[in-house]
């Protein structure tokens, strides 16, 4: 399917849901009223499980704490709900960033295990504060009204609220297309090597909070607004477990999800309410939540990746545009060959009672590429965590480009230049080739997150395209920028990571075992690879097994042994140096 | 506050501390076996105190058709994987512990029932009839995901809570109840009236840890899911089978949360749902304590339980608020405190 095909079934689609409201019956647009409000919180969730792999039960009372707001503004004080929408999404935004703040820093189930316990905890606030009627809720909520156009009718507020969803639905589409979308789309899996490419995981994870309490906002908004009277019910922890339902059963990847889950589970919901009483008489409503309970987790063991998501694979693979030449992106300004660039002195890691690097010191200048050499468990990797800031040092500095960075966020020390590649692969699998890369260089480009939604970014997106699609052919992978990183082989991956770690225009390039897995003539060009870098300028710090590729490469050789640096020189030094051949061997015979 | 309130409050504090503290060291239990957090553990609890007064009231409990119904079902899906499997001769052995162990305990219930059993009788029968539960849980729900991620069996877990809590009142209604006390002596401390069913509490959470402790450390079992907890795939390859061992948290898991459902009856009115909220207090005892430490867990759970006393003595309505707007803090202090390990989730 091409773009064009795409915008028209999507247009076909709009149009659809504009007439709707003019042949269904009354109690069908009421329910996709409601179908559309869940969708809006829904599609906040899908963002930030989905894409952002947090797994959050909370979103229920993120639509509360708007519904309230709105509430206590139009009900109780008598302004106009539009002044509702502000304080909504100001309280809802406010207390999401606060909690982010304070939780996003939680490991996996630490993190959504505390969305259980904030959400329950704002269920009993919204039960137990006198001006916000405890449990009996707020009744009396204004209707929406458009200038003096009172939206009373059913289809008049359906027409807000799907033209809210639709719009949402093409900001989210533009928004995960853009720098920070990929961002946030890179968050799964942990965060190391996000971090690595100089983006800040907490940021993004912040803002894809914020950003999932924001569409709850307006979810909680319209609720207030339909159904003109709110109680703490709707905003209790089932709730919020139905919104993580949707998201789910839609497929938490995708923000069509949303709507679809919404939909789905929407319309289950009903059809189980006037089921259930003919198969079970007087014990529909404890049923209910059965029969929803188990069939979500019937889901969750049976299909795990959703319903929208599991069609896209009968559709035709969409065909997109390969980039096209584009305006530069601005390059670093390399330091003269020669100049002292990486200054490694004593440092000192331990984990436990292990000394993993003990006392090391040594140099890199600008324009060589040094090898870092040792047996296993000699302690390389360590030290390359530990430059790129990965691990803390337990003692000794590391300085880079004569600036002190032994104790930088690892964020950080990749935004002043050094791009790193990882002994155990560390890839985005689902995404493209193109996009992998495409992460490299978000160091270098700086469209935020509204730029992104809106498409004000298309020039620099062009050229960040274009940037990532010539490293991606400089390492030999430009034939297919749209396969999915997961597909390719462990040689080809450590290539599209080298791809990656050029894209962001380091000044030190940092590789873990790049030959690992690649075949003799796989080597061949990725040595030439390496030596066309030096020429321009670029420095270079390896780890290698393969003695020969090392050998024939690298200017100086740095060797490790137990921890501990046991010589440095060059190559042909290295090769005849006795404790080297010890280290290795065992003893010279 | 005067100091004897304060000490009053404490006190009060302290049992229903112990309280959470059985289930919070059952959670941690079940957690490090089988790396599922097992929300329902509250719901297990309130369904105890649930069976006990029914079974004071002559009644045959509703749990009774819950286990009913879940050893069928457990049956099947354990009989269908077999048959699938090619394992066809273990199908009697399947038979025997997934339908006929729990339906004879149902059986003897529903026999005893009839004789108006006195008061020890009715306990070890409640007891038996609560334990087969969460394996049987385990088995259905669980064991066909036991490889999922952590947060995909977290996801699971608060799923399962709400189908039983649905189930709980389609079996035991809406009423609540309370049991009669276990023991109506009462002894002063330095002034201070203290009830001889809080003495209990503490004794038999005292008894279960330190019974905890002497199983994980003297008996092959114990070490057996010590070692499963630590890395499930070297357990394998020792011969030790993770879904085993998992079971067998999971009855042991359940015979603590039903000893403090048991201890929490006399002295709260238990609903339904009640569980939910004694889970999850116990559960942010749990997570104080770190998520896999036992003497943790528990001095968290006794930690929230003072809390709480205290709390519902400033503001009862927002008891519960506070309690769970405290994990809050603690969590950022645990976060800034020790570096987390990156769990890194590859799909």
């Amino acid at each position: 399917m091409t773009g064009a095909q795409t915008r028209l079934v999507a247009a076909a689609a709009v149009l659809c849901l504009l007439i709707a409201p003019f042949w269904l019956n009354p109690f069908s647009v009421t329910l996709l009223n409601y179908i559309g409000i869940y969708a809006l919180a829904a599609i906040g969730l899908a963002l930030l499980t989905g894409v952002g792999g947090i797994i959050s039960f909370g979103q229920a009372a993120f639509v509360g704490i708007a519904a309230y707001s709105t509430a206590w503004v139009s009900a109780a004080n008598g302004y106009s709900p539009w002044l509702g929408l502000a304080l909504a999404i100001v309280m809802t935004c406010a207390i999401a960033g606060i909690l982010g703040f304070v939780t996003l820093r939680l490991q996996g189930h630490f993190l959504s295990l505390s969305t259980v316990a904030w959400g329950l905890a704002i269920y009993f606030l919204f039960g137990n504060i006198d001006g916000l009627g405890n449990y009996n809720g707020i009744s009396n909520i204004p209707p929406i009204a458009i200038g003096s156009l009172l939206l009373t009718e059913s289809w008049q507020i359906y027409l807000l609220i799907w033209g809210i969803v639709v719009a949402v639905l093409i900001l989210c589409y533009n928004l995960l297309d853009s720098r920070v979308g990929r961002a946030m789309r890179a968050l799964r899996g942990g965060n190391t090597l996000v971090e690595s490419l100089g983006i800040s995981a907490f940021r993004i994870k912040l803002l894809t909070f914020v950003l999932a309490a924001f569409l709850g906002a307006l979810s909680g908004w319209l609720y207030a607004h339909l159904s003109r009277f709110i109680s703490p019910g709707p905003f209790d922890a089932g709730m919020g477990i139905e919104y993580l339902m949707m998201a789910m059963v839609g497929g938490a990847g995708s923000v069509l999800g949303g709507v679809v889950g919404a939909a789905i589970v929407t319309l289950l919901k009903n059809s189980v309410q006037d089921y259930l009483p003919l198969i079970a008489r007087g014990a529909s409503g404890q049923l209910e939540i059965v029969a929803f309970s188990a069939l979500f987790i019937l889901f969750l063991q049976r299909a795990r990746q959703g319903i929208v998501p599991f069609l896209a694979g009968f559709l035709p693979e969409p065909k997109l545009a390969v980039p096209q030449p584009a305006a530069a992106l601005p390059r670093r300004a390399q330091p003269a060959p020669g100049k002292l660039l990486l200054k490694v002195d004593a440092v000192e890691r331990r984990f436990g009672g292990l000394v993993a690097v003990n006392n090391v010191s040594f140099e890199v200048r600008a324009g060589e590429i040094l090898g870092l050499i040792g047996p296993n468990g000699a302690g390389k990797s360590t030290i390359f965590n530990l430059l790129t800031g990965a691990l803390r040092v337990n003692g000794g500095e590391i300085a880079f480009a004569g600036r002190p960075i032994t104790h930088d966020p690892q964020c950080h020390i990749a935004r002043a230049g050094v791009a790193r590649t990882f002994q155990h692969v560390k890839l985005r699998p689902r995404m493209s080739l193109l996009d992998n890369v495409l992460l490299g260089t978000y160091a270098r480009t700086r469209s935020g997150l509204l730029a992104g939604a809106l498409r004000l970014d298309r020039a620099e997106e062009a050229s960040a395209r274009y940037a990532a699609l010539c490293e991606l052919q400089r390492v030999g992978l430009g034939e297919k920028p749209f396969e999915l990183a997961g597909n390719l082989p462990l040689g080809n991956q450590r290539l599209l990571e080298i791809a990656r770690a050029l894209a962001a225009d380091p000044a030190l390039l940092v590789l873990d075992e790049p030959a690992a897995g690649l075949r003799r003539q796989e080597k061949l060009r990725l040595a030439e690879l390496l030596r066309a870098l030096r020429k321009d300028n670029l420095t270079i710090l390896l780890v290698e097994h393969d003695m020969e590729f090392v050998m024939t490469l690298v200017d100086r050789i740095v060797v490790l042994d137990f921890g501990s640096k046991l010589c440095e020189g060059e190559p042909a030094a290295i090769r005849g140096d006795a404790r080297v051949q010890e280290a290795y061997l065992g003893g010279v015979a | 506050m005067t100091p004897d309130i304060a000490a009053i409050l404490a006190i009060d504090g302290i049992a229903s501390g112990a309280v959470y503290a059985l289930v919070a060291i059952g959670t941690v239990l079940i957690f490090t076996v089988t790396r599922v957090i097992f929300i329902p553990f509250g719901d297990i609890a309130a369904f105890t105190a649930l069976t006990l007064a029914a079974l004071d009231a002559k009644q045959l409990p509703g749990t009774a058709a819950l286990v009913a119904v879940l050893a069928c079902l457990a049956c099947a899906m354990e009989s269908v994987a077999l048959v699938r499997a090619g394992a066809a001769r273990a199908l009697p052995r399947a038979i025997l512990c997934y339908l006929a162990l729990p339906l004879i305990v149902v059986g003897i219930v529903w026999a005893a029932v009839k004789f108006d059993p006195p008061l020890p009788v009715r306990l070890v029968l409640t007891l038996m009839l609560i334990t087969p539960i969460a394996p049987l849980l385990d088995r259905i729900v669980f064991r066909p995901i036991a490889d999922g991620s952590v947060l995909l069996l977290l996801t699971v877990s608060v799923a399962l809570h709400f189908a039983l809590v649905g189930l709980g009142l389609m079996f035991f209604g809406p009423e609540g109840v309370r049991t009669e006390p276990l023991t109506s002596l009462s002894t002063e401390i330095g002034g201070i009236t203290v009830s001889g069913q809080t003495v209990l509490i503490l004794l038999a959470a005292l008894l279960f840890s330190v019974l905890l402790f002497l199983f994980f450390d003297f008996t092959l079992i114990g070490k057996a899911l010590r070692a499963t907890a630590i890395n499930r795939t070297g357990a394998r390859l020792m011969g030790i089978r993770p879904a085993r061992a998992g079971t067998i948290a999971y009855l042991l898991g359940s015979l603590m949360a039903g000893v403090s459902g048991i201890l929490i009856a006399p002295v709260n009115t238990i609903f339904y749902d009640s569980g939910f909220l004694i889970g999850l207090k116990a559960f942010v005892g749990v997570i104080v304590g770190g998520m896999t430490s036992y003497p943790g867990a528990a001095l968290g759970a006794l930690g929230v339980g003072i809390l709480e006393s205290f709390a519902s003595f400033e503001s009862s309505t927002l008891k519960d608020v506070i309690v769970f707007s405290l994990l809050i803090p603690i969590l950022l202090w645990l976060s800034f405190g020790a570096p987390h390990s990156d769990e890194e989730i590859e799909e």
